[in-house]
Order: structure tokens, then sequence, then C-alpha cells
């Protein structure tokens, strides 16, 4: 049993290191690409994506600030990908957690950690939906959380222009009316604390948002690991029917799982439009927030631990490129985070390769330990959780010599 | 005459959906998902724009406009084609996820435009025009001009992508269901072992099914970035997933297909046009009801998706990576 749970160590130090390939190629690609555009500031512009995180405070505090709502929208998709959904829906459900967060902060006048509950329903709401849909009439949650996407847009649009409370102009004398009221004049108490952090770092976007989401990513951790209901949502993604013919309320488990999914790109909606600088603004296209949760969740092999990594990286990267301007256009980043996805999509193979040149010399370990206590008949290798893509190694090793 | 107006509306923008689903549905029904459609289309219609803007600047293109067009078209489609190969490479050869690779092809396609766009265009120039000699009028076809409810209907907004979307329905159901390889195709969607026992090469026929896909969602993007009339800025609009819900919508049947689109797009214009229908609600205490309207096509997919979840069918083996030492 000890044996196995260092095998498990070593599963998860091959996916960081597939995930690690996959971003150091990624960034080939990117210097390469940057080379092709313009190869005069080629190398500086390279310079620019892997520093300017680190250069100032306040670029500091934008990475922190726009990892915030880009980790729980990664924690969304992650969750409901660790329980076999696809949650294309993030993006919808963001954008009515940032509707029920500025309804409760503006129309309502209600603290922030209020308005913050208020997102959370929101979007567990509006996430339930899909799977609903899914567990009782079959209905391919892709499809309804694309749907949804839009007809929430819309919906949200529509209550935000019949509330004149909540528009800027009720508040200001101005004629901007696409767009929500500043927080800072409507109700103060709605913006997230900053702790201080403002002072420190010398911006004004630094607020608590990180805390909550890094927060929030430990709390998921701990649900999908160790506890029961967490293992129940997993043995469900895995083997819809096996699980069911366990015991396990597959129908109730698919909603509960979307609307915790949905609960999360809420609170990430929430967070977002609660710091006090962004105002949400009437749109006629989806917002990309919750989109990018797909590439957060995915380089971190959906692991909630994974994506408070992988989010604070991509924000990182993503403050870089905006630094390429003007010799490079900012959208060169977008490309660099594709291709990083598109080499992680082979997890598989990486993961594969990697454990080859890692196990080689941990299986020779273990069978020369094997062969030095010349253990009795061994129980076959536990599965450790439902997850293990990939059997260890070692232990496949060691049903051959019995 | 408004009824003219709407029907010839629906007609141009169910011309992209209808492409592009049946695009999903041929990489769906040899086994592969294919959620890249967004990024295909990108991929086509900037290929088809960026040649029409060349000949336009050329001067020659409106000489022959109808054949400068085809030519675009066929760009497009081939563009497609090598996008989705991409695709077909990480999910067929690598054995990825097809959802992870699809979604990467979805983040690249608009990146890879705006910098293409810029590259091609000098900064800041973010919309690649379309010339207005690509439109067929009664003029180009000597009929003279006629108004009459049929002419306006045909001729209000007539693009070479309509006639040849047609023509490629037809052949995509005969290739589907009366040749071998549209039979082999879809044996390898439902239970590629059983295919590969009687010498079908699964492998081969998921290329093939995915590059036809991209073919066909090539046409689309470019189909819906003439239809949409204000350039290519590196978007569609989200019409890629909508293609998908309209694939589902369809069953993955060809004629189903044309139905849903048909159906979709009508509500879709509907929307539009709600402002000038007499005989719709008004809505008139509600400010900006014209959301209302905008809702309109998105609710009633989902209420018919929930109605018919019943008979909905997929491909039974899709999603699923081809290994051949498996059961």
């Amino acid at each position: 049993m000890k044996k196995n749970r260092g095998n498990r160590s070593t599963q998860g130090l091959i996916s960081i290191s597939a995930s690690l390939l996959s971003i150091a190629i990624g960034l080939l690609v990117g210097l390469a690409l940057l080379f092709i555009l313009n190869p005069d500031h080629a190398l500086d512009g390279f310079r620019k994506i892997l520093v300017t995180g680190v250069l100032t405070t306040e670029k500091l505090a934008k990475v922190l600030y726009q990892a915030a709502p880009l980790m729980l929208c990664g924690l969304s998709v992650a969750f409901a990908f660790k329980t076999g959904l696809f949650n294309i829906g993030a993006t919808g459900q963001y954008t009515i957690g940032a509707f029920g967060a500025l309804t409760a902060g503006i129309a309502l006048q209600l603290p922030w950690y209020v308005a913050l509950l208020f997102a959370i329903v929101c979007g567990a709401v509006l996430g339930a939906i899909p799977g609903i849909c899914k567990a009782l009439f079959n209905v391919n949650e892709v499809i309804t959380s694309i749907m949804f996407n839009w007809i929430t847009m819309y919906a949200v649009n529509l209550a935000i222009n019949n509330m004149p409370i909540m528009l800027s102009n009720f508040w200001a004398k101005s004629t901007i009316k696409d767009r929500t009221a500043s927080l800072s004049v409507a109700n103060p108490s709605a913006v997230l604390p900053k702790a201080n952090l403002d002072v420190l770092m010398n911006s004004n976007y630094i607020n608590i948002g990180i805390f909550i989401a890094i927060g929030v990513a430990i709390i998921m951790w701990v649900i999908l690991q160790k506890t029961v209901f967490g293992y129940e949502l997993k043995a469900c993604g895995y083997n819809r029917h096996a699980s069911q013919y366990a015991g396990i309320n597959a129908k109730r488990n698919i909603v509960l799982s979307m609307g915790i999914s949905g609960a999360l790109a809420g609170l990430g909606g929430g967070v977002y439009y609660l710091s006090g600088t962004g105002q949400y603004t009437l749109l006629k296209a989806l917002l990309g927030m919750g989109f990018n949760g797909i590439p957060v969740a995915l380089l971190a092999s959906s692991n909630p631990m994974g994506v408070i990594f992988s989010a604070l990286f991509i924000s990182y990267i993503m403050v870089g490129g905006d630094a390429l301007q003007p010799h490079f256009i900012k959208e060169n980043i977008d490309i660099i985070i594709s291709a990083i996805i598109y080499l992680s999509a082979f997890a598989l193979l990486m993961k594969g390769w990697i454990s080859k040149i890692f196990l080689r010399n941990s299986v020779d370990n273990a069978n020369a330990e094997i062969a030095f206590e010349s253990e009795p008949v061994d129980k076959p290798a536990q599965p450790g959780g439902v997850g293990e893509g990939i059997l260890p190694a070692a232990d496949v090793k060691k049903e051959e010599e019995v | 005459m408004i009824l003219a107006d709407i029907l010839s509306a629906t007609i141009l923008f169910a011309i992209p959906l209808l492409l592009v689903a049946l695009g999903g549905m041929f990489s769906e029904r040899s086994g592969i998902i294919n959620i890249a459609l967004e990024g295909i289309m990108i991929i086509g219609a900037l290929c088809g724009c960026l040649y029409l803007r060349y000949t336009d600047d050329a001067g020659f293109g409106a000489n022959a406009p109808q054949l400068y067009m085809l030519i675009a078209i066929v760009l497009a489609a081939l563009a497609g084609m090598a996008f989705s190969m991409l695709l077909a490479f990480a999910s067929i050869r690598l054995k990825a996820d097809q959802t992870i690779g699809g979604t990467a092809l979805n983040m690249l396609a608009p990146a890879l435009a705006v910098v293409v766009t810029w590259g091609a265009q000098g900064q800041a120039q973010t919309t690649i025009l379309i010339p207005n000699w690509i439109r067929i009028s009664q003029e180009s076809l000597g009929l003279g001009t006629g108004t009459d409810f049929l002419s306006r209907m045909v001729f209000k907004s007539l693009y070479l992508t309509t006639p040849i979307a047609f023509l490629l329905l037809i052949v995509a159901t005969v290739f589907l269901y009366k040749t071998k390889t549209g039979l082999r195709l879809r044996a390898c969607g439902e239970h590629p072992q059983a295919a590969d026992s009687v010498g079908i090469n699964v492998y081969r026929m998921r290329y093939l099914g995915v590059g036809i896909s991209g073919f066909l969602s090539g046409i689309g993007g470019f189909a819906f970035t003439v239809a949409a009339g204000s350039g290519f800025q590196s978007t569609v609009a989200g019409y890629g997933f909508l293609a998908l819900a309209v694939m589902i919508f369809g069953n993955w049947k060809p004629l189903n297909i044309l139905g849903a689109s048909l159906f979709f797009a009508l509500f879709k214009i509907i929307g539009s046009y709600a402002g000038s229908l007499p005989f719709l609600p008004q809505f008139n205490g509600i400010k900006s009801s014209e959301y209302i309207y905008l809702m309109l096509p998105y609710i009633v997919t989902m209420i018919v998706l929930i109605l018919t979840s019943k008979k909905s069918r997929a491909p039974k083996s899709e999603g699923i990576p081809y290994d051949k030492s498996g059961r």
C-alpha cells in the first residue's frame, strides 16, 4: 500500500511535467511566431511576455486581480470535467453571477459578502439547468449550456435596461447608458475589501478576490479527494451505469455537479465585478472570461490545486501579452495559449513518454526491492482512486513476477 | 414584400448553419466529436475573404465575379480542411481527447485570424472588407429587373454560396447513404471494431470524416461572412456552436439538418425583423424589448430539443479514440 502511494505521487509528478513540457513547447512556438512577425523586436517581445508580470508590484497586482475570476472559472470547468461533464456554459454562469452581485450591490444596497452569495446562487441555478436537462431529458449538456449562454446574455441585458437604478446615469450625471453604475459611487460597501494591499502594491486593482479563489480551490480539492460525496460525483463521471448499479443516484449527482460548477463560475463573475474597477457593459457578444476557464482547467488536468497555478500562469502571460504592444498585437498570447492547450491534449501520449523515462529507474528499483525482500504473493494492484488512468507500472511488473 | 425579405434572409442565414452542421455530422458519424467547427469556420472565412480582397485590390475581380467567387469558395474549403487535419491528427493518430483538441483549435483560430489580418492589412486593420461585386443580381444573369415576390425572395441577397450549398447537400446525402464509402464511414462511428474486423481502415475513415467536416465548415464560415455583410472580423459569432446544436436537433441526418437549420434561421430572422412585423406582440411597457426576440431562437431550440430528446440518437462510438488492440 505504501508503495502504491509512492506511485501515485510519481503519477502526479508525471502529470505536472507533462504540463510543463506543453508550456515550454508552447512558448517556443510563440517565440517562433514573434520571429516570423517582426524579427527585430522578437527577443524583446519574448522577454516582455516572460518577465512583465513580476517587474513591478503594480503588474503583479494586475496578474493576481485577473487570476481570481480566471481561477474560479477554471475551477468551474474542472469540477464539471472531473464528474464527466463538459461545462461550456461557464460564460453564461459568469454573466449571471455578475448580474446577481451587481443587483445585490447596487439595487439592493447590500454589502459585498451578501452580493457574493447572490452571485453564487444565481450561478448555481443557471448551472443546474443543463444538469436537469441532461438528467431528465437526456439532452447533451454542451448544447444546453451553449443555448443558455446566449439566453442569459440577452436576459441580463434586458433586465439591466429595465432597472434604471442599475445604470451609471442614475448615479452620476452622464450620458453613458450602456453600463452599470460604478460601485464606488453607488455603494462603497459592496466593493471587495482591499486589506491594505492596494497601498502595499501601489495598485488599485488588487483585492481579496485572489484569496477567495485560492480558498475555494482548496475546498473543491478536499470535496473531490476526501469526501464520499466527491467520490460519488467522480464515480458518476467515470461510469454512470456502474455507479448507478452500485447504488449512487446518478441523476441527482449530475444536477448537483452542474449546480456546483455553475456556482463557481457565478462566484467568479461576482468577484470580478465587485472589485470596483469594472463596470458591466451591455454587450452583444459573450464574455470571454468563462471560455478562458476551459484552458485553465485543461492545463491543470482538472485538478483543483493545479488550477491555482494554471490560472496564475495564464493570467501572468496575458499581462505579459498586453505589454507586447505596439510591436505585436496581444492576440499573439492567445496563439501561445492555444498551442499549449493543443499540446496538453496529447497529455496521455506525453505522460507515456515521460513515464518511460521516469519509471525506468523506479521500476528497476522496485524489482530489486522485491527480489531482496522476497515477499510472498502480494495482493493484486489496488486501484488507488477511480482515476488512475495508467496502471502503476511497478505494480504491473510485480504481477508478472508472481 | 416583407415576407419575401424574411424568406430571403432566412435562406441566407440557414446556408452556413446547414453546411457546418453537415460537416459536424460527417465527423461525428465517423466517430470524432468535432467541437472545433467554430474555429474551422473562421479559418475558412479568413482565407476566402483574403483572396477576394486581393483580387479586388488587383482590380481583376469584377471582370468575372462568379469565377473568382468560386475560387474563393474552394480556397475556403481547402483551408478548412487543412485546419481540421490538426484535430484529426491529434484525435486519431495521437488518440488525444477530442474535446480538448477542438477547444484548442477554437482558441487558436480567432487569434491566428487577427494576427494574419494585421499582417496582411497593416496595423489596426481588424476588418477584411468584402467587395460588393460578389452578389448575383438579376442583371448579371440577364433576367431584367423583376420586382415580383419570387424574384425579390431569390435575388435580394443571392450569392454563389447558396446554390453550391444545396448542391453539396444533395452530394452529401447521396454519399452518406448510397455509396460504399458512406456506409463504411457510418460503421466506424457506430462500431469501429466490427468495421475493422471486416477490413475497413477505421483510421482512414475517420480522417475522411474530419476532412469532409473541415471542407464543409470552411465553406460555411465563408458563407456566414458573406451573409453577415460587414466584412470579416475574425469571428463567426458563435455559429459553429449553433451548428452543433442544429446537428443534434437534426438527429445526425442530412435532410433533418436542412429542416433544423431553416427552422433556426427563421426564428433568428424573425427576431431581427420583430419591430416591423405587425402581427407580433410589441411589449410596449418594456424597454429594449428587442432582446426578447433575440432570445427566441435559443429558447425555441431548447424546447424542441427537450421534446424530441427521446428520439435523439447519437453515433454510438463518437468521442472514443479507436484503439486497434481494444475490443
